[in-house]
C-alpha cells in the first residue's frame, strides 16, 4: 500500500505526468483572449500560459475578469476574440462536456436530488460506467477527501466545508487534466480556510495535475499559488510568483491590491531626496529611529510626524506625515513610547524600494 | 478506461451528443425549438381566435334569413349603441365597480393579517384557506349561494331568527337593486360576485404587504406617527399596487361573467349574458362579438392605468 | 382604522376580521355538503327536515351523469398532457435566456387566463365559425389546453428561477451533454413543479364551464350538466351530491399541488 495516490488515480500508461518533459508542456494557453458583453469588456486581450502541474492563481477584485477567464477555460463562455488552447488543441466552439477540464463551483452546485456518492460518481454515470465500478471509484475519491462515511448522506445534510470536499471529489473522479476552482475558500470560516489551503496544496501535489483557481483574497493567492496573475478591469496587470508579486509589484494597482504598500510618487521622491521615479515600498521595510542619521550608503532617513496610530493587536499601524504625504508602517505593540504628534525619523534601505512602471 | 486527450469521447455518445453540440454552437436553434410549439399553438389558436372575434364584430346578421353576412359593416356596432344595449353595459360596469370596492374592503384585513402576523403553520393555513376556494369548482360556489339565498334557505332562516326581516325587506324594496327575493335581485348577484372573486383580491394585497419591511413601520412610529397616520401614509400607499392588481381580476371577471347573474339575479342582462344569448339560438355571432369587445376595451384601458400605477409589480 | 400592534401580535379587531373573512369563504361550501344529505328534494329548505344517504345511490345509477363525468375526465387528461408539454417548453425558453421579445412572449402565454372567459369562449366560437370547424371533443380540448398551458408554465418558470444555474453548468462540466443534463439534473428538479402544475391544470379543466359552453356544441361535460341543472333544477339533492364530488375531485389535486411546491429553498451547495 505504499503506492502513491497518483499511481492509483491515473493510468501510468500514457500518463500525463512525465517528469522530464512535462515541465514545459503548456496546459492552458490564452492568446489575446477577449470577452465582450455588448460594450462591456469583461476580458480585454489577455495572454496567459499555464504549464502543466502548476497551481495557478487568478487574483483580482470583483468584476476584474478573472471569473470570466475561468469560465472561458471551462467552456461556459466563448471568447469574442483570441484563441484558447488546452494541451495544444484549440477549443473554440468545444462544449464543456468535451473538455478534460472540470470545475469546482463557488456554490458547490451539488445535485440536491442525489446522495453524496451519486454526486461524486456523476461524471462516470454519464460516461456509461457500470454501477459497481463507478461506486467503487467514487468511494476511493471520497476516501481521498476523507468523507468516506458520508457516502449515503444527502447534500443538504452536510456542512459547508464538507460540501466543498464533495464538490472536489466529484470534479476529480473523472480524472480531468485541469481542475478549475472558483473562489473555493470564500464561504469557509477562517480556521477551515487555512486548513483547506494546506489540503488543496497537498492534493494538487499528489495528483500532479494543473489547478487553476480564482480568488479576490490576496492572502489566499499568495499562500497557495505557484504563480499568480493579477487582474484589473479585464486585463492581466502582472504575472509572477507570489514573491514577485508582493516584493516587486510593477504597477500601482498590484502594489495596492496585494498587501498594502506605500507608493512613492516622483514628486515626493524629489522632495525627500530619494532616487527619481515611481516606487513601491512595503510598510514592514520602514523602521523608526530617533536619530537623524544622514544618508548612509543605501539607507534613507527622513523626518516625519506621527499623524495617526491604530492598535491592531500584535502590531500598531502607524501613519506618518512626511513632506505633506503619508507613509504607513507597523510597529510592534509593545513599543510604548510613541505618541501622535511626535516627531520621529523613518529609515529604509533603498534596495527595498521597487520601481514600478505605472 | 478510454485514452483521453483534451477532447473526451464518451462511449455513450452518438446522435444525441452531436445534436447537443449543435445546440451549443447555435443556441438560437434551441430557443426556436423550445419556443416554437407553444408559440405556434397560442399564436394560431388563441390570437387567431381573437382576430376572428374582431372580424366577426364587423360582420352582421341578416334579419330575415338569420344567416351571417360576411361583409365588412359597422351596422352591428350601431346596434350596440342602442339604449337598451347601452343599459346592459352600464349595469355591468357599475356592478363590477361596486364588487371591486367591497371586495377590497373585505380582503384587506385578511391580507393584512396574513402578511404581517401569520407565522409558520398559520401562514400555510391561511394560504391554503384562500387558495382552495380559488381553485375549487366555480359552478359549485355559485350554486352554494343559490342555496343560501333561497327564500327557504339558510340566510332567510338566520335573518328570521335574529329578527332582521324588516331590514332585508327594506333592502329588497329598494329600486334597482332590490327584487322579489334575495336570489332574484342585484343584491344577490352582488353577494355572489364578492364571494367568488375575494381570493383574487386577497392574494395580491397580501403579496404587496409582505414586501413592506417591518422596520419601515417601526421607523414611522419612531418618527412620531400615530398608528392611524402610519396606516394612511405608509401602509396604504404601499398596498395600493396590490389592491389595483386585485381589482384587475375582480373587474375583469365581473365584466365577462354570464353564469352567476343567470343563477342568482334579476332577469335583466349583463354583458356576458348578452354575449351568450346572442351566439346561442339566435346565432347572431356578430352581435355577440361586438358585445364582447366592450370588456376587452374596458380592460385594456383599466390595465393601462394600472400599469402606470405600478400594479404589475404586485402580481 | 387603528391597527394597534401589541407585543403579542395583531389587535383583536383585526383577528376577528381575518377569521370572519375566511369563514365567509368556506361556509358556503360546507353547506353544500350538508344539503347532499337532505330528504327535501323540491326546495332548499333550511334546516333540512331529515337526513338520508339515498341520493348517493340515485347518482350512482344515473347514466347521464357518468357519461358527463367520463367526458370531463378524458378532456382534462388530454388537455393537461398538452399543457405540460407546451408549458415546459415555453418555460425553459423564457426562464433563463434573455431574448428579443421575451416580455411579449410572457404576456402572450398569460393572455388566455388574463382575458375574461367569455371572451376566450366567444373568440374560439368565432374562429370555428369562420374556419368552418364543427364542434367536437377536440374543440373542447383545444380551448382547455390553451389556458391550462399558463398554469403549468407559471409553476415551471417559478421552479426554474429557483434552480441555481450552476447546477446545469456543473452537469455539463462533468461530461454530460445537453440531453443527459436534462434527463439527470433538470427533469428531476422540475418534476414536482410539473406535477403540481399538471394537477392544477387538471382541476382547472375538469371544472371549466365558462369557455366550454361555447365550444362544446351538443356535448355534455360534468360542469355543463351541472349548469343545466342549476338553471332548470330537477332533483336538487342529486345536484348537491354531484357538487360534493366535484368539490372533492378538484380539492385533492390542489392540495397535492400545494404539497409539491411549498418550501424547498435549500438547494444543496448553497453552503454559505
Amino acid at each position: 500500500m505504499a503506492t502513491t495516490v497518483r499511481e492509483t488515480m491515473y493510468d501510468t500508461e500514457g500518463s500525463q505526468v512525465n517528469e522530464a518533459a512535462s515541465q514545459k508542456t503548456s496546459a492552458v494557453e490564452l492568446a489575446g483572449i477577449s470577452r465582450h458583453f455588448g460594450k462591456v469588456k469583461a476580458v480585454d486581450s489577455v495572454d496567459l500560459s499555464i504549464p502543466e502541474g502548476e497551481f495557478f492563481g487568478m487574483l483580482g477584485p470583483s468584476g476584474s475578469g478573472k471569473t470570466t477567464c475561468l469560465r472561458l477555460i471551462a467552456g461556459f463562455e466563448q471568447p469574442t476574440a483570441g484563441h484558447l488552447k488546452i494541451f495544444g488543441q484549440t477549443v473554440d466552439g468545444v462544449p464543456p462536456y468535451r473538455r478534460a477540464v472540470n470545475t469546482v463551483f463557488q456554490d458547490y452546485a451539488l445535485f440536491p436530488h442525489m446522495n453524496v456518492i451519486d454526486n461524486v460518481a456523476y461524471a462516470l454515470t454519464v460516461r456509461g460506467v457500470g454501477r459497481k465500478e463507478r461506486h467503487q471509484q467514487a468511494m476511493e475519491m471520497l476516501e481521498l477527501v476523507r468523507l468516506g462515511e458520508f457516502a449515503r448522506r444527502q447534500p443538504a445534510q452536510l456542512s459547508g466545508g464538507q460540501r466543498q470536499r464533495v464538490a472536489l471529489a466529484r470534479a476529480l473522479v473523472g480524472k480531468p487534466r485541469v481542475l478549475l476552482l472558483d473562489e473555493p475558500l470564500g464561504a469557509l470560516d477562517l480556521k477551515l480556510r487555512e486548513q483547506m489551503q494546506v489540503e488543496l496544496k497537498t492534493l494538487q501535489r499528489e495528483l500532479g495535475i494543473t489547478f487553476i483557481f480564482v480568488t479576490h483574497d490576496q492572502g489566499e493567492a499568495l499562500s497557495m499559488s505557484d504563480r499568480v496573475a493579477v487582474f484589473s478591469e479585464g486585463r492581466v496587470v502582472q504575472v509572477g510568483t507570489p514573491e514577485d508579486i508582493y516584493e516587486r509589484p510593477e504597477h500601482r494597482f498590484v502594489a495596492d491590491f496585494v498587501g498594502s504598500s506605500n507608493i512613492l510618487e516622483p514628486a515626493f521622491c524629489q522632495r525627500i531626496g530619494a532616487p527619481e521615479g515611481l516606487w513601491s515600498l512595503r510598510p514592514e521595510k520602514i523602521q523608526l529611529t530617533d536619530q537623524s542619521v544622514t544618508r548612509e550608503n543605501n539607507v534613507l532617513t527622513v523626518s516625519a510626524e506621527i499623524s495617526h496610530m491604530q492598535y491592531q493587536g500584535a502590531v500598531r499601524r502607524c501613519v506618518l506625515s512626511v513632506a505633506g504625504h503619508s507613509l504607513s508602517l507597523s510597529v510592534p505593540s509593545n513599543v510604548e513610547s510613541l505618541v501622535v504628534g511626535q516627531t520621529v525619523y523613518a529609515r529604509w534601505n533603498l534596495d527595498d524600494m521597487h520601481r514600478m512602471v505605472s | 478506461m478510454a485514452q483521453r486527450g483534451v477532447l473526451m469521447n464518451q462511449p455513450a455518445d452518438g446522435i444525441l451528443g452531436r445534436v447537443s453540440d449543435l445546440f451549443f454552437r447555435k443556441p438560437g436553434l434551441l430557443l426556436l425549438i423550445l419556443l416554437g410549439p407553444p408559440l405556434i399553438w397560442i399564436g394560431v389558436v388563441y390570437v387567431g381566435s381573437l382576430v376572428a372575434l374582431l372580424v366577426q364584430s364587423f360582420y352582421s346578421i341578416d334579419e330575415f334569413s338569420g344567416r351571417i353576412v360576411r361583409e365588412f359593416t359597422l351596422k352591428t356596432y350601431a346596434e350596440l349603441l342602442r339604449p337598451s344595449n347601452l343599459d346592459i353595459v352600464l349595469r355591468t360596469v357599475l356592478m363590477a365597480a361596486s364588487v371591486t370596492v367591497v371586495s377590497a374592503l373585505i380582503a384587506f384585513p385578511i391580507a393584512y393579517y396574513a402578511a404581517r402576523f401569520a407565522r409558520g403553520w398559520v401562514k400555510g393555513l391561511f394560504f391554503i384557506a384562500v387558495m382552495l376556494p380559488l381553485w375549487s369548482s366555480y359552478l359549485v360556489r355559485v350554486y352554494a349561494w343559490k342555496l343560501i339565498l333561497a327564500n327557504e334557505g339558510v340566510l332567510n332562516w338566520t335573518v328570521e331568527k335574529v329578527g332582521l326581516t324588516p331590514l332585508v325587506d327594506a333592502l329588497l324594496s329598494m329600486p334597482v337593486i332590490g327584487g322579489p327575493s334575495l336570489s332574484f335581485s342585484y343584491i344577490g348577484t352582488f353577494l355572489v360576485f364578492v364571494y367568488l372573486w375575494l381570493p383574487f383580491m386577497i392574494l395580491p394585497i397580501q403579496a404587496a404587504l409582505e414586501r413592506v419591511p417591518a422596520s419601515m413601520l417601526e421607523a414611522s412610529g419612531d418618527l412620531g406617527a400615530r398608528p392611524g397616520q402610519t396606516f394612511r401614509k405608509v401602509i396604504f400607499p404601499l398596498a395600493l399596487p396590490g389592491i389595483v392588481a386585485g381589482s384587475i381580476f375582480t373587474f375583469s371577471l365581473t365584466l365577462g361573467d354570464y353564469i352567476a347573474p343567470q343563477i342568482v339575479g334579476s332577469s335583466r342582462l349583463f354583458i356576458g349574458q348578452a354575449v351568450y344569448m346572442h351566439q346561442g339560438t339566435a346565432g347572431n355571432l356578430p352581435m355577440a362579438a361586438a358585445f364582447s369587445m366592450v370588456p376587452i376595451v374596458v380592460m385594456a384601458i383599466y390595465l393601462w392605468i394600472a400599469k402606470r400605477m405600478g400594479a404589475f409589480n404586485a402580481l | 382604522m387603528r391597527f394597534k400592534r401589541t407585543r403579542s401580535g395583531a389587535s383583536l379587531k383585526l383577528k376577528i376580521g381575518a377569521v370572519a373573512g375566511l369563514l365567509f369563504l368556506h361556509l358556503p361550501l360546507l353547506l353544500i355538503f350538508l344539503y347532499a344529505f337532505t330528504t327535501e328534494e323540491k326546495s332548499y329548505q333550511f334546516p333540512p327536515p331529515d337526513y338520508t344517504l339515498k341520493w348517493f345511490g340515485v347518482v350512482w345509477e344515473r347514466q347521464d351523469i357518468w357519461d358527463a363525468f367520463g367526458l370531463s375526465l378524458r378532456i382534462a387528461l388530454i388537455a393537461t398532457g398538452a399543457a405540460i408539454v407546451l408549458g415546459t417548453l415555453a418555460a425553459a425558453a423564457v426562464a433563463r435566456t434573455r431574448f428579443f421579445g421575451r416580455e411579449a412572449v410572457s404576456l402572450l402565454i398569460i393572455l388566455p387566463i388574463a382575458l375574461p372567459g367569455v371572451v376566450t369562449g366567444i373568440a374560439l366560437r368565432s374562429a370555428f365559425d369562420i374556419a368552418d370547424i364543427p364542434f367536437s371533443f377536440w374543440t373542447i380540448v383545444l380551448g382547455h389546453a390553451t389556458f391550462c398551458v399558463v398554469v403549468v408554465y407559471n409553476n415551471a418558470v417559478a421552479r426554474l428561477r429557483r434552480t441555481s444555474p450552476s447546477l446545469l453548468e456543473a452537469s455539463l462540466d462533468l461530461g454530460a451533454n445537453g440531453f443527459q443534463t436534462f434527463r439527470y439534473v433538470l427533469l428531476p428538479n422540475l418534476a414536482t413543479a410539473l406535477l403540481a402544475g399538471g394537477m392544477l391544470a387538471f382541476a382547472l379543466s375538469f371544472d371549466e364551464v365558462i369557455v366550454t359552453t361555447f365550444t362544446a356544441g351538443q356535448q355534455t361535460t360534468l360542469p355543463i350538466w351541472m349548469l343545466s341543472e342549476l338553471v332548470r333544477p330537477r332533483q336538487r339533492p342529486v345536484t348537491n351530491v354531484v357538487a360534493v364530488f366535484v368539490v372533492i375531485i378538484t380539492f385533492l389535486p390542489i392540495l397535492m399541488a400545494y404539497y409539491f411546491t411549498r418550501g424547498g429553498e435549500a438547494t444543496a451547495g448553497h453552503g454559505k
